[in-house]
């Protein structure tokens, strides 16, 4: 069967099980959307090609499927940066297709040509440049397997526009011809036996230990395990912000996010412990705080499916490279097999030592007095307690995004999607579209603040007109708040850069004009019927602007560059 | 923290386009200095071998090899000790000779055991095949002539076939 380059492209996306793909087409990739007419492919076309990165991210974190992005070239290729960067970061599996200029033009500064590859190479697991059609399956095979094996991550192909018009003769590589193409791509899932059966002699003998559980858990697919695990040994467990959901926020055995924004329990526990046991967390420097003064006492169990994270920051004592789910389930065995529950030593001086920070040491903040702004804190719990348990939250970044990690119950895994290693503004509008596409069942909220917003409000224009209802919170406190915070608390108090207004522009009226649904709040007694009201609009996007105190701060705070032990509570809540 | 010192990676890898500003680029974005980096098909012309002498203390050496082994065509990296492998490297040098000198310049070259490629009017171009040190000494004893050009290959090694070379994991990663 001879098949164009672009119909063997869209053909091979169908065979890879792709039902949705964000994209905005141009010059180069216009043979690529033809055949797209014909395709079971849903189309989903964007206002801005980060939009479609970034939904094509939401997409993932929510089903496990990779997302797909397709754009044009030159420009369409280098706004794609952000999200591929933001992907490659969080670990979020992703194939991202660009136009390329023809063959013959490439290296002659042609119109909208960029070195598409050269510009990506650091942003992805992995890129290619296609340079005759009958390549195009077995890239696209193997760009799949390469995004959703091993650390996830994006792949990038670069399809020059005559490789999309010339024939090719159709074939489909096998799965064997895509091992045997990538000679030098092997992941580890399988744990070392002997590493795990220490790990678990470690987790028998700690008196203080703690589970450190990152966005690794997530992306195995291991939070069944992981709670097996943590049930079995009762050991208690944080959450970073990429893992929120992974273990439920009721649970007692839950101490929260830890980090530079996490609570005091959280943050302390790992100080004090004896043993961290990492799965799938990678020491970022938002969770340790300056690292020589992170958790001094403790050993360390490290869990990894990229081996590069073993030792990166922290030198384990017991570094276990595999899948999260294999080796929590064989740790589980490993750790039955030396007494179980039984097996476990007498942790009650820990617990009681937990259990005395959780009381002393609660998240809190000071209610609103009359007249002033709404609290964030609390427009987060009452949305929290308005949207069912398995409700998607999606975030910016920034005070918003930690008030939300901080404030909102995660019951379920995948439940909560946020950039957290890049931090990339804009990232929670597109974020909850990919999110909603790929779970439709679901209510979808971004929690936004009001300069993220701005960032990337036009692909509500892509949800209106795609019928993908998401609501949005916009916690607009007129400043870029995060920075706010930072200026007020380290720069005494020189605000410099970043007031934004809070009613330039009109977000109600914005709202509107994209198709949406759109509320102001600006009384506390009106939170939560103006949340319930959105929550009853299932036929369009909602936008409920919530006018915020622009002087609160997130606590609790370890500054940059602090010990975690110099961790900043809140003020004691004072008044009735 | 260790001395930094000198590190032979030898790096096998797929002979494709791309795959050496792949592997450069990591030393690069972490500001690291590559002093000689020589690129060759092996015996198998759909691999090559990179050879990379790099400057770097210990531990970001083995961050930027884990990170090598990340690459989709990295094959293989085996971490070549310098009293564990054979090295050489290859220098083509144009030095002055006037006839008073010429005599003084090839006696030179013939007692490094290296060849005269070409003559000219009032200097000559001769080649040296070697360890990286005798090359060195080689440079260093024609300078006083008067050295018009110099060009080094950048080291190929080898591990030594009688120790084996010490393997950084051989397994290979996501």
């Amino acid at each position: 069967m001879q098949l164009t380059g672009a119909q063997a492209l869209i053909k091979s996306l169908e065979m890879e099980g792709v039902e949705v793909a964000f994209g905005l087409p141009g010059g180069c990739i216009l043979p690529a959307y033809d055949p797209i007419l014909e395709s079971t492919l849903r189309h989903i076309l964007v206002r801005h090609e980060q939009g479609a990165g970034h939904m094509a991210e939401g997409y993932a974190h929510v089903t496990g499927r990779p997302g797909v992005c397709i754009v044009t070239s030159g420009p369409a290729a280098t706004n794609l940066v952000t999200p591929l960067m933001d992907a490659y970061m969080d670990s979020i599996p992703m194939v991202a297709i660009t136009g390329q200029v023809p063959t013959h033009a490439i290296g002659t500064d042609a119109f909208q040509e960029c070195d598409t590859l050269g510009i990506t190479r650091s942003v992805t697991k992995h890129n290619e440049l296609v340079m005759t059609a009958a390549d195009l399956p077995r890239v696209v095979r193997e760009a799949f397997h390469i995004a959703t094996t091993g650390r996830p991550g994006p792949v990038l192909i670069d399809v020059p526009k005559d490789v999309l018009t010339s024939l090719m003769d159709w074939h489909w590589p096998s799965d064997d011809d895509v091992v045997a193409g990538l000679p030098g791509y092997r992941p580890t899932t399988r744990g070392n036996g002997k590493m795990i059966k220490e790990a678990a002699r470690l987790i028998t003998e700690a008196r203080k230990p703690v589970l450190y559980v990152g966005g690794g858990v997530l992306k195995a697919r291991a939070a069944e395990a992981l709670r097996a695990l943590a049930e079995l040994t009762g050991i208690p467990v944080v959450t970073t912000l990429m893992a929120r959901g992974a273990f439920p926020d009721s649970h007692p055995q839950c101490l929260g996010m830890p980090g530079m924004h996490g609570n005091y329990t959280a943050v302390t526990s790992m100080q004090h412990a004896d043993l961290l046991i990492a799965l799938g967390a990678r020491f970022d420097d938002r969770v340790t705080g300056k690292i020589s003064g992170f958790a001094p006492e403790a050993k360390i169990i490290h869990v990894d499916v990229d081996p590069a994270e073993l030792g990166k920051v922290r030198r384990p004592d017991v570094p276990i490279v595999g899948d999260c789910r294999l080796v929590i389930e064989e740790l589980v065995q490993a750790v039955v097999a030396l007494g179980g529950v039984e097996g476990q030593p007498d942790r009650t001086a820990w617990w009681t030592q937990l259990e005395e920070w959780r009381a002393t040491q609660p998240l809190r903040y000071q209610p609103a007095e009359p007249g002033e702004g709404l609290k964030p804190q609390q427009v987060i719990q009452e949305l929290c307690d308005l949207t069912p348990d398995d409700a998607i939250i999606t975030s910016g970044v920034g005070q918003h995004q930690m008030f939300a990690s901080q404030y909102y119950r995660f019951e379920q895994p995948y439940t909560w999607v946020n950039s957290g290693g890049l931090g990339t503004m804009g990232f929670s509008v597109p974020a909850a579209i990919g999110a909603k596409v790929g779970r439709p069942e679901k209510m979808v909220w971004a929690v936004d603040g009001d300069g993220c917003f701005q960032m990337t409000a036009q692909e509500l224009v892509t949800a209106s007109s795609e019928r993908i209802p998401v609501k949005v919170a916009i916690l607009n406190n007129a400043y870029l708040g995060m920075v706010r915070q930072w200026q007020e608390m380290f720069y005494g108090e020189r605000y410099s850069e970043v007031y934004l207004s809070p009613d330039l522009p009109d977000y109600v009226k914005w709202a509107e004009s994209m198709g949406c649904v759109a509320f102001r709040v600006e009384d506390p007694s009106d939170i939560g019927p103006t949340i319930e009201k959105a929550n009853s609009i299932d036929d369009r996007p909602v936008v409920v602007e919530f006018r915020t105190d622009s002087s609160e701060k997130v606590f609790p705070m370890v500054a940059a560059g602090q010990s975690n032990d110099d961790i900043i509570v809140a003020p004691e809540v004072t008044g009735s | 923290m260790a001395e930094p010192k000198l590190h032979i990676l030898s790096v096998l890898v797929q002979n494709r386009a791309g795959v050496l500003a792949r592997v450069s680029g990591l030393f690069a974005r972490r500001a690291y200095n590559i002093e000689s980096l020589a690129v060759a098909p092996t015996d198998d012309p759909a691999l090559s071998r990179i050879t990379i002498v790099v400057q770097v203390e210990s531990t970001p050496l083995e961050q930027i090899t884990k990170q090598l082994f990340k690459l989709i065509d990295v094959l293989r990296i085996t971490e070549l000790d310098p009293a564990e492998a054979v090295e050489r490297e290859l220098l083509l040098v144009s030095v002055r000779a006037t006839p008073e000198t010429r005599g003084h310049v090839t006696e030179v070259v013939s007692i490094f055991e290296g060849t005269i490629v070409d003559v000219g009017h009032d200097s000559i171009t001769a080649s040296l095949a070697g360890r990286p040190a005798k090359l060195d000494d080689f440079a260093a004893l024609l300078a006083p002539f008067g050295i018009l050009e110099l060009q080094r290959s950048g080291r190929v090694a080898l591990p030594k076939r009688v120790r084996t070379a010490r393997t950084i994991p051989m397994r290979k990663v996501s």
